[in-house]
């Protein structure tokens, strides 16, 4: 159905009032980075630049009928995606934020589950910006402040300049312990380079992974590898050893899984059920698996009870064919995924 | 063998109907353009997104990204019927005596012939509007069900519920019934006199384009590889009936319906362009146009009953001659 040269990247923004969405928004449509973008706002407030472009739609949360829970699309989304499509020419890209409070997996689901938008837009990816001083504060308050970060592919970890280092510390652990996938920059005045929140491919199975070679090892206990975004104006050192008991007010966990080769006859079915089973639970999955006699790389990403995958390349010479798997979502059990994860490796 | 005058134009087309006899087609882009004694355009919306041909006034109710209604007569004449503020106007409709309808957001306006402006809001936004054919009455679909109110008069509106997003909505010519397009690929529909329920599905697509037969006693719809055709003639419409499966194709979808003026014919358009038209009573198919190079997004018939226009989300455009 859908056609890679046509669909438009949507980016979707999230993060609470006050966390700078509007100061990356306003940057997003005056510098001069060559493409034009369509953008989604609930509200026009603060954005002050006049721009035929910026469309102002109530957010819709639309359940659909077909017994799933989880299963929730954004139908303003779907109305005002279609209207865009109908002069496709005025705009590279389309980025949506949402309110604060936000839920982003109807967002998400969008386009995923509507067939119109999704045979002409893609998800590019999720980006949450965090306030590093109020974030604390937030994810005693509220759940959707932990989702946003859970959800994220890209976490703006914004306002660096009104905290302490050992409370930056504190605060990037935290979003690490929600999301360990999450690519994070640490960013005053939400002054991230553009290029690190837009077009990332984080929903495209054949980049995402590539993108962030680091993501799934997250949870190793090699922190040689662990993936932070080093910005030169940092200059410090941020090695850290937080351990998780140190972290409160957080629901949400990851479980990241890793194996050897699968066995299609059982890792699919597997994999089926866990996100029929698990579905609501799930916020987001990733994986690369190693399948028996297959010499391509498999890619899967989820989101609840949506899954997709597809073979992304061929293994390189020397590369280890090993299987990796990310959950990130509330009420896990770690070790029943694992022990049932490790029974789907091939004999 | 019908012969087909072709206008290809830049661009989505939103509507192509007759006006005074005469072909309009009206884009995305807002511009209307019409061949009359050779090629002319004109300028409504910028940024067009919903438009309604008023029968009764033979006039193109439009709706767009720049939140107003305009109303585009033959001979290019457009004026300004309301301005609904910064938001889309995302459905518009037009009623009996002048009254025409149209949604931004949650809310649904009435601006009656003589510029009266009623709004009514509503908890949900209000995804389509039409008018009953019988007094002063109008629905809007929403989700979880629709809600008819009676602009002319004081009162609770009436709600209908159904779960589900509602997108679209249809009253039957007669008043008799009430049929909403759903989110997901469904039909729903009421029948007002008790209420009572009809799930049309089974599409494998969204349905987008409905049309009524003469008189009512069918309803054409897209959504599927051939128009599915509903019975409506008897009192309880079409529950337990099958529906009638015409045009079907095995590569591509119906994406467009128009009934025939008088005849149990109807006019279908695919996703790759092709138009035929088929007879309810033997399915019989005559192809209109070949494939082209876009979704056949509107059709309608001209009164004579000789022309079918056209147009398509790739802009090729055009005016069929059966009789030719």
């Amino acid at each position: 159905m859908s056609d890679a040269q046509t669909q438009i990247p949507v980016t979707v923004l999230t993060g609470y009032l006050g966390a700078g969405k509007t100061t990356l928004l306003n940057r997003i449509l005056s510098e001069n980075h060559g493409k034009r973008y369509a953008v989604i706002v609930n509200e026009f407030g603060e954005i002050g630049i006049d721009n035929d472009l910026i469309v102002e739609s109530d957010e819709e949360i639309y359940e659909m009928n077909n017994g799933c829970v989880c299963c929730t699309v954004r139908g303003d989304l779907i109305r005002v995606v279609e209207g865009l499509m109908k002069r496709p020419g005025r705009f590279d890209a389309i980025v949506v934020e949402t309110t604060g409070l936000a839920d982003p997996v109807p967002v998400a689901q969008t386009f995923f589950m509507d067939d119109d938008v999704r045979t002409k837009t893609k998800l590019d990816a999720v980006v949450a910006l965090v306030d590093a001083k109020h974030l604390p504060l937030r994810l005693k308050d509220s759940k959707e402040a932990e989702d946003q970060i859970a959800f994220a592919d890209v976490v703006v970890l914004n306002k660096t300049d009104l905290v302490t280092p050992e409370e930056l510390e504190k605060v990037e652990a935290t979003i690490r312990a929600i999301n360990p996938a999450a690519k994070i920059h640490r960013t005053q005045r939400s002054g991230v380079p553009l290029t690190e929140v837009l077009d990332r491919g984080a929903f495209d199975l054949s980049r995402a992974l590539e993108n962030d070679p680091h993501f799934l090892d997250a949870h190793d206990h090699d922190h040689d590898h662990h993936d932070h975004d080093h910005h030169d104006h940092d200059g410090h050192d941020h090695h850290h050893h937080v351990h998780p008991s140190d972290i409160h007010d957080v629901t949400v966990k990851s479980v990241s899984l890793r194996g050897g080769e699968m066995d299609p006859k059982k890792f699919f079915p597997w994999i089926e059920k866990v996100t029929q089973m698990e579905g609501p639970n799930i916020l987001r999955l990733k994986g690369i698996i190693a399948l028996k006699g297959d010499e391509d790389r498999y890619v899967l990403q989820g989101v609840h009870m949506i899954l997709e995958g597809d073979h992304q390349r061929a293994w390189k010479d020397g590369e280890k064919h090993e299987s990796r798997l990310v959950f990130i979502g509330r009420d896990l059990d770690a070790e029943r995924l694992r022990k049932s994860f490790e029974a789907c490796q091939a004999a | 063998m019908p012969t087909v005058a072709p206008l290809d134009l830049e661009g989505h087309c939103v509507a192509a109907v007759i006006l005074n006899e005469v072909p309009h087609f009206a884009l995305a882009d807002g511009t209307i353009h019409r061949l009359d004694n050779g090629y002319k355009t004109a300028q409504a919306n910028d940024g067009l997104l919903a438009a309604f041909h008023d029968a009764a006034k033979d006039r193109l109710i439009t709706g767009g990204e720049d939140g107003k209604v305009f109303a585009v007569k033959a001979g290019g004449e457009v004026s300004e019927l309301a301005s609904a503020g910064r938001k889309w106007v995302t459905s518009v409709t037009a009623g009996p005596q002048g009254a025409v309808a149209y949604a931004s957001g949650k809310t649904a306006f009435v601006r009656f012939a003589d510029g009266k402006i009623e709004e009514f809001a509503h908890p949900r936004s209000v995804e389509g509007l039409a008018f009953s054919p019988k007094g002063m009455r109008f629905g809007v679909a929403r989700y979880n069900g629709a809600t008819l109110h009676f602009p002319a008069a004081e009162g609770k509106p009436v709600e209908l519920e159904w779960a589900g997003a509602h997108t679209g909505i249809t009253f039957s010519p007669d008043g008799a019934f009430l049929v909403t397009t759903m989110q997901e690929n469904a039909l729903h529909g009421w029948k007002l006199a008790d209420g009572k329920h009809m799930r049309m599905s089974g599409y494998p697509g969204k349905v987008k384009s409905l049309s009524w037969s003469v008189k009512g006693k069918w309803l054409a719809s897209s959504g599927a590889p051939a128009a599915i055709v509903w019975p409506f003639a008897s009192k309880d419409g079409p529950m337990g009936k099958a529906p009638l499966e015409l045009g079907t194709r095995g590569n591509t979808m119906v994406t467009c319906v128009v009934c025939h003026p008088s005849q149990d014919v109807v006019a279908i358009g695919y996703e790759d362009g092709m138009v035929i038209a088929a007879r309810f009573a033997d399915a019989k198919e005559v192809l209109l146009r070949r494939p082209g190079k876009g979704a056949i997004t509107s059709m309608m018939w001209d009164k004579e009953e000789r022309r079918v226009v056209f147009g398509s989300a790739a802009g090729d455009c055009g005016v069929i001659d059966i009789t030719a």
